[in-house]
């Protein structure tokens, strides 16, 4: 479905982001990214739908070269390619609707979208993938009115109008609290399971990322260290991609043991 | 909490800053000093110690305002208000491609449009209403026309300067995101900018139309027609009493406008 062979990008600062990435994503795989920041996690999904340029190597989608592309083609191939962001990129201003048919901006003329005269087929999607993330009623609203999972519900209805084969998420949690994230996560894993689409999510929480993928690719300075089913994510693999750390505390937990990590922490400072 | 020998010492600034800082201040004093000595050269105290008197003097004139003259007032009001807003309206139109053309992140060649489009926006810049109205009333002849240019000239480079350093400003991670989903460079300014930048794109535009009232009331002192007109007129015949009346009459307009744009730039944020 989705096939990385040998993809390099070096920023022109000289940054060596990602060296030599190779791996391949059948129909359906959910992929959870994982890895410390600055290790090319950004960068590897940009470099998918080109939003950076990759410096070397190949991406397939199906039997399209993605790296040969341009212009027109370009924006072809995105049409198929859904994104959701970390702050969830919604624009602020329009409305629901607005950012939810702005998904189909490849399909229709330039003209169509500056009247807001979309085909009804793309209306009545909207409609139903609004009523799909819990959202039903608030398309009228400006995407400003809601609150934070609201509005990355917005962002997946918007990534998904564009009716893609490769979904690709970029921190989509990091902005939302516990329980938020999960149920995004949640919807993400249940719309990839509902249209058999592959998907590549970025993530920091390791917890959240061996709950909601099929498989776990571990970056490290932009090098893939780790590649197997969430299962076999080990200490020693945790270890290898973010450096030593007692993975126990971590794993074991979330979020309220973290807390009570901090809150020690703080009674030692105060005896010392 | 922590105590011990060798406490470490903070500054805000170190010796050296703080001379520089010194000599700076004591520069600016005596350059003041200078300049104060040089302008005041040629200055004929006797006149100054008159001023009161003098003041005293045109202040009674002006009173009372000869109320009769309202009159003779609407219609080169009218024609202040059309200067203004028909001069504004063109000046907007020019100035939103010239800001995109501008703008570092929406510019098409860094390297040969952008300055050129900066260049238009100083030229429009750098020349006074006033001078550009004197210009113009030469090349087209005196009247509304000139006016309408000349403040349209005028507000094309504050337009388009406030427009592109907000069409900079706005949040890239949306444009990305509709870059994302195929849009052509077209509809991702229709989608992604315009949305960001509506509400700085009017608040700018009341802002200069509310300017441009007060400078078309002056247009008049050159030809330029409006009240201008009236006010060059009166002054030159001595009439104190028609002068208050104009005066009120700009100060009531001028007051209004605020007014107006106020509730516009309310209405759109």
């Amino acid at each position: 479905m989705l096939e990385l062979k040998a993809l390099s990008k070096t920023y022109k600062t000289g940054d060596r982001a990602l060296t030599n990435i190779s791996f391949s994503v059948p129909a359906g795989q959910v992929v959870g990214l994982i890895g410390p920041s600055g290790a090319g996690k950004s960068s590897l999904i940009r470099c998918i739908n080109r939003l950076v340029e990759p410096s070397s190597g190949s991406i397939y989608l199906g039997e399209t070269e993605l790296t040969k592309l341009s212009g027109r083609t370009l924006r072809q191939a995105r049409r198929r390619i859904g994104m959701i962001f970390q702050e969830y990129a919604l624009v602020e201003r329009l409305t629901v609707m607005e950012n939810v048919l702005s998904g189909r901006l490849g399909y229709v003329s330039g003209w169509r979208s500056f009247l807001r005269r979309y085909p009804q087929a793309d209306i009545d999607q909207a409609f139903s993938l609004l009523e799909r993330v819990g959202l039903g009623d608030h398309y009228n609203k400006r995407a400003d009115e809601l609150s934070g999972g609201q509005r990355q519900r917005v962002g997946i209805a918007r990534a998904l109008e564009q009716n893609p084969e490769l979904l690709l998420a970029d921190e989509p949690t990091a902005s939302l609290d516990p329980k938020t994230s999960r149920q995004i996560m949640r919807l993400i894993q249940g719309v990839c399971r509902e249209r058999n689409l592959p998907a590549i999510i970025n993530i920091h929480d390791v917890v959240l990322a061996q709950n909601f993928a099929d498989r776990i690719i571990g970056l490290r300075a932009g090098q893939v260290v780790f590649d197997g089913p969430s299962s076999a994510l080990s200490h020693e693999a945790l270890t290898r991609i973010y450096g030593a750390e007692d993975w126990d505390q971590v794993q074991q937990s979330s979020e309220p043991q973290n807390d009570e990590f901090l809150f020690s922490h703080a009674k030692v400072l105060e005896l010392t | 909490m922590i105590t011990n020998a060798n406490t470490q010492t903070w500054q805000f600034r170190t010796p050296k800053q703080y001379m520089l800082r010194w000599a700076g201040w004591f520069w600016l004093v005596a350059l003041t000093v200078f300049c104060w000595n040089l302008m005041t050269e040629d200055t004929i105290w006797a006149f100054v110690a008159d001023a009161p008197r003098q003041a005293s003097d045109i202040g009674g004139r002006m009173l009372p305002p000869r109320w009769g003259y309202l009159n003779e007032l609407w219609q080169p009001l009218w024609d202040t208000l059309n200067i203004a807003t028909l001069g504004t309206l063109i000046g907007v139109i020019i100035a939103i491609p010239v800001a995109f053309l501008a703008a570092e992140n929406t510019t098409p060649s860094r390297h040969f449009v952008r300055p050129l489009a900066l260049l238009i926006i100083v030229t429009s810049r750098s020349i006074n209403s006033l001078i550009w109205a004197l210009l113009l009333v030469a090349i087209i002849g005196p009247g509304l026309l000139a006016g309408i240019v000349a403040i349209g000239l005028r507000s094309i480079g504050f337009v388009a300067k406030l427009l592109y350093e907000a069409i900079e400003e706005i949040d890239e991670s949306q444009v990305e995101a509709v870059r994302a989903t195929g849009a052509s460079g077209t509809q991702v300014i229709d989608y992604a900018i315009i949305p960001q930048v509506l509400p700085a794109f009017w608040g700018i535009s009341v802002f200069r139309w509310d300017i441009n009232i007060r400078e078309s009331t002056i247009l008049g002192l050159v030809g330029a027609g409006g009240l201008g007109l009236q006010l060059q007129s009166s002054l030159s015949t001595l009439a104190w009493n028609q002068v208050t009346v104009i005066f009120l009459v700009i100060l009531a307009t001028v007051v209004v406008s605020e007014w107006v744009s106020a509730k516009v730039r309310q209405a759109v944020l």
